[in-house]
């Protein structure tokens, strides 16, 4: 898809499509991911929950979403 | 007796401290930890699985209200992806206490002690509380100690192998020099293993496969809740000397 208000970022590894000006607040939402239960680093960085809001997400933005799972 | 488990100034009832790794599902894993008493669990930090959104969560099994999670870094094998874990880690609910581990080798999982010596200082001064999985060599050990470790935790054998602990003599060397509490992390089989540890002086256990993968992993969860008290209220009621020859336990005079 090559539609101008589009943009194609990587999302934990895999390549993701987002409407252009969509904030990480807004990503989450549409990834139905509570804020609270995830850390997220963008390009490397690692980025404070309050800053979810005003952070919105560039084309080619390399974006990893973790959480916590069983290990030992 | 009051004998209270004490880790970065925090009290725990509890001296055996579990992995949430390989069991069945989270349920099993929730009862497991709940059958063995435990107030710390160590826990993974992985990417959030974004085409199943509807996958259960950890979180929504264990409370981490109610017990401790102690992040962990298993799998990382350099000092900077380490770091990066247990900062991304700090970052979701401000977790300070976590588990350092940086491996040297697939084959073994070994820890890669320049790499772990190094990212224990750096987490040091970021403000980490760390307890860091270590070799049984006391001088790894004490340099760990140097650099400001809140506990230091040597293998008794690999990781997931549950062979017991290998090198008791070391284990208990360690012991005596650290100022830090010392505990036995990995190589755990079954409950006299657990014991064992706790027998040589250890203020505790960390241990997981030997749950998981054993038949009924509730009731080895109970065994080793029952394995670590049995152990330390041993070690601190202080065992009898051995003897080479018999010593009948009853009086010898007034026979019939």
């Amino acid at each position: 898809m090559n539609n101008l208000n589009m943009a194609k970022i990587q999302l934990n590894g895999d390549p993701y499509e987002i409407n252009n000006g969509t904030n990480l607040n807004q990503l989450l939402i549409k990834l139905k991911i509570q804020k609270n239960k995830v850390a997220i680093e963008i390009n490397g960085v690692i980025v404070e929950k309050k800053k979810y809001p005003n952070l919105i997400l560039i084309k080619n933005d390399k974006v990893e979403i973790v959480h916590f799972i069983g290990g030992g | 007796m009051k004998d209270t488990f004490t880790i970065a100034n925090k009290n725990f009832n509890s001296r055996l401290i579990v992995g949430t790794g390989k069991y069945k599902n989270f349920e099993e894993t929730a009862n497991a930890i709940k059958a063995s008493g435990a107030d710390i669990v160590t826990v993974a930090v992985r990417r959030v699985n974004i085409l199943n959104k509807d996958q259960p969560l950890l979180m929504d099994y264990i409370d981490p209200k109610s017990i401790t999670y102690l992040p962990n870094t298993a799998g990382c094998y350099t000092s900077d992806d380490a770091l990066r874990t247990l900062r991304l880690a700090r970052e979701m609910g401000g977790w300070r206490l976590v588990k350092l581990e940086v491996l040297g080798d697939k084959k073994t999982l070994y820890p890669n002690m320049i790499e772990t010596i190094k990212s224990t200082e750096i987490l040091v001064k970021e403000g980490f509380e760390v307890m860091v999985y270590c070799t049984d060599d006391p001088i790894m050990t004490k340099k760990l100690e140097d650099v400001g470790a809140c506990a230091i935790m040597p293998l008794g054998a690999p990781i997931g192998s549950g062979i017991g602990i290998e090198n008791k003599k070391n284990i208990m060397i360690i012991k005596k020099q650290s100022l830090v509490p010392v505990i036995v992390d990995a190589g755990i089989g079954t409950a006299s293993d657990a014991t064992i540890a706790m027998e040589l002086g250890c203020d505790g256990v960390l241990l997981n496969t030997s749950i998981a993968e054993s038949r009924n992993p509730i009731l080895m969860a109970e065994a080793m809740k029952h394995a670590v008290i049995a152990g330390r209220k041993a070690f601190n009621a202080v065992r009898m000397k051995k003897r080479s020859l018999a010593s009948p336990s009853s009086p010898k005079e007034n026979l019939i």
